[in-house]
């Protein structure tokens, strides 16, 4: 688990784009003038990132306190990611990165380059939903909706990690994700079955 | 959230180097930081990203039959290494039990005790004294909402506890930080790492500016060990309080015991009374329950919390049999 590929990857490409990165550090203003070294030079208030989001690949200038969440709603219009609580407790932000489910409300765009995303976008294969998506509606597992695309997105996650052995195991480890409309036990049954069909 | 300048650190020395500018912090999982900002509980003028940093990420076995973890290594990785999940199931348990699946695929290992009190005073989105805020503004909590406080070693100053499951069963296995700065590199004991509210109410622990937490070494292995949290809702949820117990055992002859208590005071509590009658008792036996009683003797509760001194001593009862069962 500890050497998965796309850290790899990732400093592979921050190796390959050294030069990249340090044009863009000159064209920022440095944080603080007439320091002694060159360590304020270093400081960016914009960041250009290179990120995979649902299989293009995009380039942005951000602000560094821009998080990815508010990169994928508000400069890509990706807006199936939804704002929950902003504070990594509700799991409605659940995307993956490097195939890894996470929350995007605690991760800095600027931190992504390089990196690979999936949002409740791209999971389906042109008019062919994902299995978890085809699994939600056959199981009832939503009612108002809000919470559902963190929830497919936390749970393809879940499944892929091989924690979805059991109802009990499925309930902990989907633990991340609120429903307040408590539709938890079809939202465990949608992930069971969904999971007996991906393996 | 208010703006701040952003680098990419590229080596520890780099990261070092980056954090000694004034008003700069660091971060990796980020699960703390972009909260703090948003509360407004800290405004760095520049933020140093150390995910990128090589060298600081994984599990090793060390030659003396420990480990070493990087770091940077998350926190669901830890759990599920083989060295960690078989040697010492009091610290994967720990982790596991901590936050959510999602969190624990960011949060990293190493900034994970660097996590600040879940006092609510203390993450009030209006003014609200509290020393950890503002120093010197005073404590709301003391006589105010305090009923999942400590009972061990607060003040009038501060009677937050620190909130972190992983640390607990790091400072029964005797685990230490490894901390680099400009000067060289240091090891400090896990509990040793935060501030007691009698040192200094203010602080959060003792990192200081150019300090690095690089990694963290436990020693040999420890297969008979438990961690028993109990809490309010049966996932994602703080403690209430939690135990973490490593034994040595000889039959069910108690050889040594290693107890540690979390969410109980400003940092991972040892019952070092306990661990010392411990010593020679068959678990289970009316000893082995005078001598966890023995650690509670210098607990002290706050006017609304007293149900937690209750709970400690049986949920340590608890993790010593769960412990024991492991074998």
């Amino acid at each position: 688990m500890s050497d998965h590929p796309g850290k790899i990857s990732r400093r592979t490409f921050m190796r390959g784009t050294a030069t990249i990165a340090a044009g863009v550090a000159v064209i920022g203003p440095p944080a603080e003038a007439g320091a002694q070294d060159l360590a304020p030079s270093r400081f960016s208030s914009s960041v250009t990132v290179r990120v995979e989001i649902n299989g293009v690949e995009h380039v942005l200038d951000v602000e560094p306190r821009t998080t990815l969440l508010d990169a994928l709603r508000e400069r890509l219009q990706l807006t199936g990611t939804k704002k929950g609580c902003n504070r990594g407790e509700c799991g409605a932000c659940t995307v993956l990165m490097d195939d890894r489910r996470v929350n995007s409300c605690l991760i800095l765009a600027a931190s992504t380059d390089g990196r690979k995303i999936t949002t409740i976008e791209g999971l389906a294969d042109g008019p062919v939903l994902h299995p978890v998506q085809q699994a939600f509606i056959d199981h009832d597992a939503f009612q108002c909706g809000f919470c559902t695309s963190g929830q497919i997105m936390s749970a393809v996650g879940c499944i892929a990690e091989g924690h979805a052995r059991s109802n009990a195991e499925i309930r902990e480890w989907m633990s991340g994700n609120l429903c307040r409309c408590s539709a938890y036990p079809q939202i465990a049954a949608a992930v069971e079955a969904a999971a007996g069909e991906i393996v | 959230m208010r703006n701040f300048s952003y680098a990419q650190a590229t080596s520890r020395a780099d990261a070092i180097a980056l954090l000694q500018q004034p008003e700069t912090m660091s971060i990796a999982g980020g699960t703390e930081l972009l909260n703090w900002k948003r509360i407004g509980i800290v405004e760095p003028a520049r933020v140093v990203d150390i995910t990128g940093v090589p060298d600081m990420e994984g599990v090793e076995a060390l030659p003396n039959g420990g480990v070493r973890i990087g770091a940077l290594t998350k926190l669901n990785d830890v759990a599920q290494h083989a060295l960690i999940r078989d040697a010492y199931p009091v610290f994967s348990q720990a982790i596991l039990k901590a936050a959510s699946a999602q969190v624990r695929n960011l949060a990293t290992i190493g900034g994970n005790p660097l996590q600040r009190v879940r006092c609510a005073y203390f993450r009030a989105e209006e003014p609200t004294p509290c020393n950890k805020r503002v120093a010197g503004s005073g404590c709301s909590a003391v006589a105010g909402i305090h009923d999942k406080h400590a009972i061990f070693g607060w003040t009038e100053d501060c009677v937050a506890v620190h909130p972190a499951d992983p640390p607990v069963a790091l400072a029964a296995l005797d685990a230490a930080y490894v901390i680099e700065n400009a000067e060289g590199v240091r090891r400090v004991p896990v509990q040793d790492i935060h501030v007691m509210p009698s040192e200094n109410p203010a602080w959060h622990n003792i990192l200081g500016d150019g300090d690095l937490i690089t990694a963290i070494e436990i020693g040999a292995a420890a297969t008979t060990s438990a961690y028993l949290k109990i809490r309010e809702r049966e996932s994602f949820e703080y403690a209430t309080m939690s135990a973490a117990v490593a034994l040595d055992l000889d039959g069910d002859v108690i050889r040594r015991a290693r107890i540690a208590l979390g969410s109980v005071a400003m940092r991972p509590w040892r019952l070092n009374a306990t661990e010392q009658q411990l010593v020679g008792q068959k678990i289970g036996s009316p000893e082995a329950v005078a001598a966890v009683d023995a650690g509670f003797v210098d607990a002290r509760p706050l006017s609304s919390n007293a149900y937690k001194i209750t709970i400690a001593r049986n949920a340590t009862l608890r993790a010593i049999e769960l412990a024991a069962r492991a074998a």
